[in-house]
């Protein structure tokens, strides 16, 4: 049903001291079971592109796929949207045998990506989350309250941030976005250490 | 005659010129001046007007401690009152007005209860306004409101941003003055991260002032240029983060600080948020914020003129300006010698030292002598000469009662009554004091700091705010604060020595609270505590004699220590008069609390980036757009916004919702629905789950069906309701109201996690995943098939049954369930094409009449059908059999939340009120909330209640107005008339009817 | 504000992230109990000045239910764990009573 497909906000974007762009439409499939369970670990793997059960609060990604770390019995599964419902339904195969949920959540939620030096500061604005590079890395996944509503942050890349939300509160967090990344509010904290 | 010098000042830029305007009046001044500097440049001496006597009030201070220059500051969307003229930087095009005057600052009316000052003491206000009492009301408050507070509130929208910072430092300095820099660099050593904060523009803090007077080094250099090496540093050390302009605002719980940065105060026009809030969570913090000194309590101690000494001589070194040509000391202590130097060195003459003690002080005396200034030792002022301004001292011997023995003309008396440690943040979360019996002031109990989430202290006082005055003291003081600091962080930091500070040594100071000490109640009148509120000795005195003996009752019944500057100046002192007034030591007296934050922060800064569109998350559907372009009436619920009614042009919100309705009943309308909360059920123990979540029995739902089910709390009350469908063997899918999806999926979690834990049950919510579409009316179902794609004839999905296929092009799951009675469909698709979808419905709907609708109409269709709503029918004191809901209550379960509390004796009480349905007599509508009257009052004299309105509406079906209510015993009182009251005066008549108003048999659905 | 650690996901965190679930350890009480029992399920609780033992939701991270050991008068947070348990674990019990010695609430010490 591609021709029917909108992300939240269409594809905002913003230009301050990072860049800020609503990344569309994502596929993600919540995946709740026993990370111990070899059936649910190769069956991650399986969908998952090899991107294996993350650490805690980890996040692997393979391929067009990544796994989250949500909670110790919960991941998210993130790979193209169209390919979602089947992954899910892959997921609900391999695992029928076990007590696991495999649900597709892709339009639960809305993704913006943070591009740019200052991207850790503008993060460090609205989460009360150690952004220094020291205490942040690559690899993390952190849960946390973005101003008033929840979110998840990872690091795609040396300066760069995803960021995930509900998509009812998209507008909200592209606002607290783009008001953290206005040209003038550096805070320059990051930069000397 | 204040004015700028030919030469000096440290921090100010001759080379540029700042313009700025105070009172209307265009003034000059250079950059690094602050305001409070800038205005005694240009010989305005008087700031303001007293809050209460409106006595004409001067720059006292040079700092954050400034009681007197509160200006507004700016105008229009730029406007603050109560901005202190010491703190504020000068900057080109820079409006100040003065405060609390009228009509000006010259002359001004409420300057005469200077002369009712005797019928104006503490406690005044509580006395006279008390009686007769209606004049409260129509008198004393207008008048009050009038003439009371300080400064103007702001007319307009602040235009400025403003923002927080989530801050992580192991260490945290507060105060960038040589004790502060010390104590950083001590602690740096250990590789931790640390941030340095000052909350004036410059590092240094009093430091490179006083080395002026007395040739102090550090090191081997002059402060400023140990200064400036020191920042250097540390400015060069990665680990350490430093900040100007930043105050140490209030420390609170497990090693969180909140310093205030001000970014643009300075450069309003400059780009970027005014002021920035820094949350910061530390392990240890140390305090090296200084001290503050205190007044001296003579009378006339508050006529412009009369300056704090160091204030006096900040003014000279650091912006080159005099505040008089001739200038009386008056002190206790030895620091207000360097005051008299430092004038001496810049060619202005002082008269006298007036030194209250009989020995006088030690080598900065000698200094003072040896420059040929007059010191006299034992003495006192007993009274300051002078109208808007100081004209000259009568001098007493301290020991007296105040007879003059002799008048000496000047223009400017610079005081020091000793220095007070700043223990604000030390205090703030809990630090405890002692009392410093040898420097007379409280100081930090190094044994009792605050503690943090361990249970160890997380604050270290460093410097003169723990009490080490002297330089050398200060600086060995800050070496072992910044070592310990490290140490508790879990750092090794290097033992160095401190640096090696070389001054002249001080004596003892004497206390002296009283000046003279016998000061007879004529002068004690006029003797100020404190300035900014009008207390003075003879008020404390006063509040102690009418038994306000608690200093926390002083406080509150004089007002010392209250309004903006919180008693920086007046603490001790009034502490000290109070102790003296009730004959006990001033440590037993104590303190009153420190409280955050240190000096008053914006509002702007407090709310951050909460403002405007981003003043709270509103939660959209994917329709809201098509919504908002349609004419929709918003309507908040929770967090989310529903259109209430789609009002077209020339109809009133009334009329849109009376079509809706109408249009619904007859042809077809569509609801978004997109908000109801959606839970996946999952899990072999998923059925056994449900039973228990839900008042009905959920686990023998066949696959396919749907049922409307009931949720308690434990309490018995209800909670929530929607529908559950069965999707398979072991999933059940649950609605949940729009408000409830967030409460009953963490109401799920916390009985699987906390109670149930071995059950296998897994929960989800995708209550976002889903757009929801409601579409109702006869023709719901000649919509759908012409969309195409699955069977929903009645044999094909029958009522509360649901299907998955695909509907017009859409992966749908379609609900036959029904809120109105109407032959309806819930539809959900994927959130992505909830949009698209709702477009094709209004699109293939139009030849079937179809209109959306909103939350009203959706009400008025439930309540004509006796549908009960979550939050009007129930408000957390109702229980299913109130309303009748007893067939929803399974018997056949040994247990469900809120079987056991129903079972309590009030909650089986015959006598409980029951839901039924009312109808008016006239037709007309009941006023919502009205309560029915039975006969006679009850035992407090109020007449008795027997029902109350809980949904009421006029129904364009019937076309009259429908409610429903809790009645007591109203289900056996089918056809009595009961009476409702108003508010609008008028009692409303209403029958006793089944709350099924309208298709009792559901034929309309059933087709 | 406290800072607390979640014993599910190891995030040390500020009290906004978390949501206060009241006394930990309630047992519960339904069907069949008696008056006297039932009630005090449902309204008696502990209020002491000194060590408590709380509930807590990790609601803006992974939105797991904990307990933790928190002193009400000194705010100092002996520890978190589990909510899978119905009572406090011995060690940590232990390390209370090296800090708060002959310490009681309700049948513990």
């Amino acid at each position: 049903m591609s021709d029917h497909v909108t992300s939240a906000l269409a594809g905002a974007a913003f230009d301050g001291f990072v860049q800020l762009r609503e990344a569309g439409a994502c596929g993600m499939i919540t995946l709740r079971g026993d990370f111990s369970s070899a059936v649910f670990q190769k069956a991650v793997g399986e969908v998952a592109e090899g991107a294996g059960v993350p650490k805690t609060r980890q996040i692997t990604t393979a391929g067009d796929s990544a796994v989250a770390w949500m909670s110790p019995d919960e991941l998210l599964i993130m790979c193209p949207h169209a390919e979602a419902p089947a992954r899910a339904a892959a997921l609900a195969q391999a695992l029928s045998g076990e007590h696991a949920l495999a649900v597709n959540v892709s339009d639960a939620r809305a993704v913006f990506d943070l591009t740019g030096a200052g991207s850790r500061e503008v993060l460090a604005k609205l989460c009360p989350v150690d952004f220094a590079p020291g205490a942040f890395k690559q690899g993390e996944i952190r849960r946390t309250r973005m101003a008033q509503v929840a979110a998840a942050v990872w690091m795609t890349g040396p300066d760069s941030f995803r960021v995930v939300c509900f998509r009812s509160v998209a507008a909200y967090v592209f606002g607290l976005l783009q008001a953290s990344a206005q040209p003038g509010s550096e805070v320059g904290v990051f930069a000397d250490t | 005659m204040s004015t700028r010098l030919a030469s000096g000042g440290r921090l100010i830029d001759r080379s540029k010129q700042v313009q700025f305007t105070f009172n209307g009046k265009q003034m000059r001044g250079h950059a690094g001046d602050t305001l409070a500097s800038a205005l005694l440049a240009n010989d305005q001496m008087m700031v303001g007007r007293s809050f209460k006597y409106h006595r004409p009030r001067g720059i006292v201070a040079s700092g954050a401690e400034e009681p007197n220059a509160l200006i507004n500051m700016g105008e229009g969307a730029r406007f603050e009152p109560n901005q202190r003229a010491t703190t504020t930087e000068l900057f080109n095009g820079l409006v100040a007005q003065s405060q609390n005057h009228w009509p000006s600052l010259e002359f001004d009316i409420g300057a005469v209860n200077t002369y009712f000052s005797r019928f104006l003491p503490a406690g005044f206000y509580y006395k006279m306004f008390m009686y007769p009492r209606a004049f409260w009301k129509h008198v004393y408050e207008p008048f009050i409101r009038q003439s009371a507070g300080l400064g103007r509130a702001p007319k307009q929208r602040d235009q400025d941003t403003y923002e927080h910072f989530y801050h992580f430092a192991d260490l945290v300095v507060i105060g960038g003055g040589v004790a502060g820099l010390q104590a950083a660099l001590a602690a740096a050593t250990a590789g931790q991260s640390v941030l340095v904060i000052e909350q004036t523009a410059d590092w240094g803090g009093r430091a490179p002032v006083d080395g002026v007077a007395d040739d102090s080094t550090i090191d081997g250099m002059d402060a400023d240029a140990w200064v400036a090496q020191a920042v250097a540093k540390l400015d060069a050390m990665d680990n350490v983060t430093m900040r100007t302009r930043t105050m140490g605002a209030g420390v609170y719980d497990h090693g969180y600080l909140l310093a205030y940065e001000r970014l643009r105060d300075h450069a309003p026009e400059a780009k970027g948020p005014r002021h920035r809030l820094w949350r910061i969570r530390t392990k240890q913090i140390v305090t090296a914020t200084g001290a503050i000194e205190r007044p001296l309590s003579f009378a006339g101690n508050d006529l412009p003129g009369v300056m704090l000494a160091a204030a006096l001589r900040d003014y000279v070194v650091n912006y080159g300006v005099s505040t008089g040509d001739r200038t009386v000391v008056v002190t206790n202590n030895d620091d207000a010698y360097r005051t008299a130097i430092v004038l001496k060195q810049a060619g202005l003459e002082v008269p006298v030292i007036i030194d209250a003690r009989p020995e006088g002080g030690g080598a900065l005396m000698a200094k003072a002598r040896d420059m040929g200034i007059r010191v006299d030792t034992g003495r006192a002022i007993a009274k300051v000469k002078g109208g808007k301004r100081v004209t000259g001292v009568q001098i007493c011997a301290q020991a007296g009662e105040g007879s003059v023995l002799e008048e000496i003309p000047c223009d400017a008396v610079a005081m020091s009554g000793g220095w007070s440690p700043v223990v604000h943040l030390w205090s703030h979360c809990g630090g405890k004091l002692i009392w410093d019996d040898a420097q007379a002031h409280f100081r930090p109990d190094p044994s009792r700091p605050p503690t943090g989430a361990s249970g160890e202290g997380f604050v270290i006082a460093a410097g003169s705010a723990n009490g080490a005055l002297a330089l050398d003291a200060a600086l060995a003081d800050a070496t072992a604060a910044g070592v310990a600091a490290a140490r508790a962080a879990g750092g090794t930091p290097d033992d160095a020595p401190p640096p090696k500070a070389d001054a002249l040594g001080e004596a003892a100071l004497a206390p002296v609270w009283m000046m003279p000490q016998g000061a007879n109640i004529k002068l004690r009148m006029k003797s100020w505590l404190d300035f900014q509120n009008d207390v003075k000795v003879s008020d404390v005195q006063l509040a102690a004699h009418e038994g306000f003996e608690s200093v926390e009752h002083a406080k509150r019944y004089t007002t010392l220590g209250m309004a903006t500057d919180q008693g920086k100046l007046s603490n001790i002192n009034g502490l000290a008069i109070l102790s003296d007034a009730l004959g006990q030591p001033i440590p037993v007296t104590g303190t009153t609390t420190f409280r955050p934050p240190y000096t008053p922060i914006s509002m702007g800064a407090i709310a951050g980036e909460a403002r405007g569109e981003i003043f709270q998350p509103l939660r959209r559907t994917p329709m809201h757009d098509w919504h908002d372009a349609n004419g929709a009436d918003w309507e908040p619920v929770g967090h989310w916004r529903r259109p209430y009614a789609f009002v077209r042009n020339g109809e009133t919100v009334n009329e849109a919702v009376m079509r809706e309705v109408r249009n619904t009943r007859e042809k077809l309308g569509l609801l978004d629905a997109s908000t109801l909360g959606k839970l996946i059920v999952k899990g072999p123990d998923a059925g056994r789950f449900l039973d228990m979540m839900y008042t009905n029995m959920m686990s023998t739902l066949k696959p396919g069906k749907c049922r409307y089910g009931l949720m308690c709390s434990e309490n018995g009350f209800l909670s929530d309701d929607g529908v559950v469908a069965r999707i398979d063997d072991d999933t059940w899918l649950c609605h949940t109201t729009t408000g409830g999806a967030d409460r009953i999926h963490a109401h799920m979690e916390e009985w699987l996690q906390t109670e149930w834990w071995d059950w296998k049950v897994y929960v989800a919510n995708v209550t976002e995943q889903l757009a929801q579409v409601a579409v109702v009316g006869p023709n719901a179902r000649k919509l759908l098939e012409k969309l195409g794609g699955m069977d929903v004839s009645r044999e094909a999905l029958g009522f509360m049954e649901w299907a998955d296929g695909t509907l017009g092009g859409f992966d749908a799951r379609v609900y036959r369930i029904s809120f109105s009675g109407e032959l309806s469909y819930e539809v959900a698709v994927p959130a992505s094409q909830g949009r698209a979808f709702w477009d094709k419905l209004m699109e293939a709907g139009k030849e079937f009449g179809v209109m959306p609708y909103g939350t009203e109409a959706l009400h008025i269709m439930r309540a004509e059908k006796g549908f009960i709503m979550i939050g009007d029918e129930t408000d957390g004191t109702v229980i299913p059999q109130d309303l009748g809901l007893d067939w929803a209550l399974s018997k056949k379960k040994e247990d469900y939340l809120g079987k056991r509390a129903q079972q309590r004796s009030h909650m089986t009480d015959p006598n409980r009120w029951k839901l039924v349905g009312l109808e008016t007599v006239d037709g007309s509508v009941l006023p919502d909330g009205a309560y029915a009257l039975g006969n006679g009052v009850n035992e407090n004299g109020q007449k008795v209640m027997i029902g109350r309105v809980t949904s009421t509406y006029h129904s364009p079906t019937l076309n009259r107005g429908i409610a429903m209510g809790l009645v007591l015993h109203g289900p056996d009182r089918m056809g009595e008339v009961l009476d409702f009251p108003g508010t609008d005066g008028k009692t409303y008549k209403a029958k006793i009817v089944s709350a099924v108003f309208y298709d009792p048999e559901g034929e309309k659905q059933n087709v | 504000m406290l800072i607390l650690e979640c014993p599910y996901c190891g995030v040390t965190g500020e009290e906004t992230e978390f949501h206060g679930g009241g006394e930990a350890h309630i047992k519960r009480f339904g069907p069949g109990s008696s008056d006297d029992d039932f009630h005090d399920y449902l309204f008696t609780r502990e209020n002491p000045f000194g060590v408590h033992f709380e509930r807590w939701r990790h609601v803006s991270g992974c939105g797991k239910w904990f307990h933790a050991a928190r002193c009400t008068k000194t705010l100092e947070v002996f520890g978190t764990y589990s909510a899978q348990t119905t009572e406090p674990p011995s060690d940590l019990r232990a390390a209370i009573s090296d800090k708060r010695p002959g310490w009681t609430w309700r049948e513990f010490s």
